[in-house]
């Protein structure tokens, strides 16, 4: 749902930036439309159907977010330099040993790629836009610190977001805001540099137009100058809930919702920010990178930029599943 | 006349999405059902060998260590007993690079056996946790078969269709799996 909120915002910056500027008119029997170029150019007078900005804005997104698209598992894993797990050693042999069991029981035709992080602080990502492509890297510091069934329940949250398609979700929305971000960007000189003649004038001689040019235009430039923020906002809200359905499916998927209740407290026990993994993997985590400040201030402001929701709040939705009871400090928290 | 050929033609196009979707789940749980079977059969393969290996791993390492006890006591006996000539030949036989400690755990050579019964008891783990979760996902793609069958507008047209509910896997009622396994540590 948050999602197609998202398309609907990036269409009205979009389709506005087109109707107000670039002469697109759906209504189309607009005979002496007017609109001025952004290089104040002689106006033209035919309206046109195809929603150019929009589009370009679009394909430019998309453009800029495929190579994350297509190279995403690759660039990730030498972005934290991760090694393939070596099935000679203990404990990685044992994790690779967890994550064919995990896909077993997701049904996954091809258990993802194993990978581990050199670094000593508990976290893991999974990265790959589908099941047959994907990996799954895991920290020393995970590995040294979790037992196997805790591993377990790591292991299927990550395996929940592959098989929810998660990380190809993400990269769209990456692609949206990039998109957003161009729109605003070119809308804002517009506004700036083409403030003769504006469209809203062209409503005196417009017969079609609808009055309520200026107040729309009005909204949409209000719309235009938040963008980045609201998008942001936006990506981030799609974000957390994923994190929430991927605890969901990591605890069905090993039907012990209790195992990875206590690897997220391990996890946060562990206040050590993860320095080998950059923001652009940020949002691909079992825990915030960058360290729990953001997850443990429950303020308004960083529960809408947090990528992940507050830990407290995931174990206790963890703890729902289990038939526990919250503790009062839980409650208290909340 | 043509609103109706419409409505024809939609009904049956959603028939022929629910009849591809039943065919697909049919699919799935019967392939899930196979994989039990591939996981039983890895663990018929692979556990016997394993197990071998190992004890044939422990008992050469049994002889040595044996055969280095004894060598050792010699040479602390023949030390004791003052017989130089004794104590020579003894010595001969076990290096004693690190004086006169008589912790028997020194010097002795490293054995692996005991990681190789850990590879094997987390193989074991792992051999069982797999079939345990083929068995989850074959009940899992069960349900969504069953209940895709049984909702709504589906359960009109899936019999029509030949779709039958499948059954989950489970223990019988007097299985002597039900039982708690007695652990016995004792040797």
């Amino acid at each position: 749902m948050i999602m197609a909120g998202f398309l609907a915002f990036f269409l009205a910056i979009g389709l506005g930036f087109d109707y107000f500027y670039l002469n697109f008119d759906p209504a189309g029997d607009l005979a002496d439309t007017v609109v001025y170029e952004v290089s104040g150019a002689a106006p033209r007078q035919a309206g046109t159907n195809i929603p150019f900005g929009t589009i370009l804005a679009l394909l430019a997104g998309l453009g800029l977010t495929a190579n994350g698209y297509f190279n995403g598992p690759r660039m990730v894993l030498r972005s934290t330099m991760a090694r393939r797990a070596d099935p000679e050693n203990e404990k990685e042999k044992q994790f690779l040993n967890v994550v064919a069991e995990i896909s077993t029981a997701a049904g996954l035709a091809k258990p993802p790629a194993g990978y581990i992080i050199p670094d000593a602080d508990l976290n893991a990502f999974a990265a790959g836009n589908s099941p047959e492509n994907a990996v799954i890297a895991v920290t020393e510091g995970l590995l040294a610190t979790l037992n196997r069934e805790e591993l377990q329940g790591v292991v299927a949250h990550e395996m929940g977001h592959v098989r929810n398609y998660d990380i190809r979700l993400m990269t769209i929305s990456a692609a949206l805001m990039g998109a957003i971000a161009l729109l605003s960007d070119f809308a804002g000189r517009s506004m700036r540099y083409g403030s003769r003649g504006r469209s809203y004038g062209g409503s005196s001689r417009g017969s079609g137009r609808k009055g309520g040019a200026p107040l729309l235009f009005l909204v949409w430039a209000v719309l235009v100058i938040l963008a980045p923020l609201v998008s942001r906002i936006l990506a981030m809200a799609i974000s957390r809930q994923r994190e929430f359905l991927a605890d969901a499916t990591g605890a069905e998927l090993t039907r012990n919702p209790a195992a990875l209740i206590s690897a997220l407290e391990k996890i946060r026990a562990a206040v050590m920010p993860t320095n080998a993994v950059n923001n652009g993997v940020a949002h691909m985590c079992i825990a915030d990178p960058r360290g729990s400040l953001i997850e443990e201030r429950m303020g308004f402001a960083a529960d809408l930029l947090a990528t992940h929701p507050p830990m407290e709040k995931r174990i206790l939705a963890l703890k729902v599943m289990a038939y526990q009871k919250a503790n009062a400090g839980a409650a208290r928290g909340m | 006349m043509i609103p109706l050929a419409i409505v024809l033609l939609v009904l049956a196009a959603w028939l022929v999405f629910v009849f591809n979707g039943l065919v697909r789940l049919r699919n799935q749980v019967a392939n899930a059902f196979r994989q039990i079977d591939v996981q039983l059969k890895r663990r018929h393969d692979l556990i016997p060998n394993l197990v071998e290996s190992v004890k044939g791993e422990m008992k050469f390492e049994k002889e040595t260590l044996e055969r280095v006890i004894q060598a050792r006591t010699a040479a602390v006996s023949a030390g004791q007993s003052g017989n130089a000539h004794e104590m020579l030949a003894k010595e001969g036989m076990l290096t004693q690079a690190l004086g006169r400690l008589f912790a028997l755990s020194e010097n002795y050579p490293n054995l692996k056996a005991n990681e190789s019964v850990k590879k094997l008891m987390e193989e074991l783990a792992h051999t069982e946790n797999q079939i345990g979760f083929a068995r989850q996902f074959y009940n899992d793609v069960v349900t969504k078969f069953n209940t895709a069958q049984q909702v709504f507008p589906t359960n009109l047209f899936a019999s029509m269709l030949g779709f039958t509910p499948s059954e989950l896997w489970e223990l019988p009622a007097d299985s002597a799996e039900r039982q708690t396994p007695k652990v016995n540590l004792a040797v």
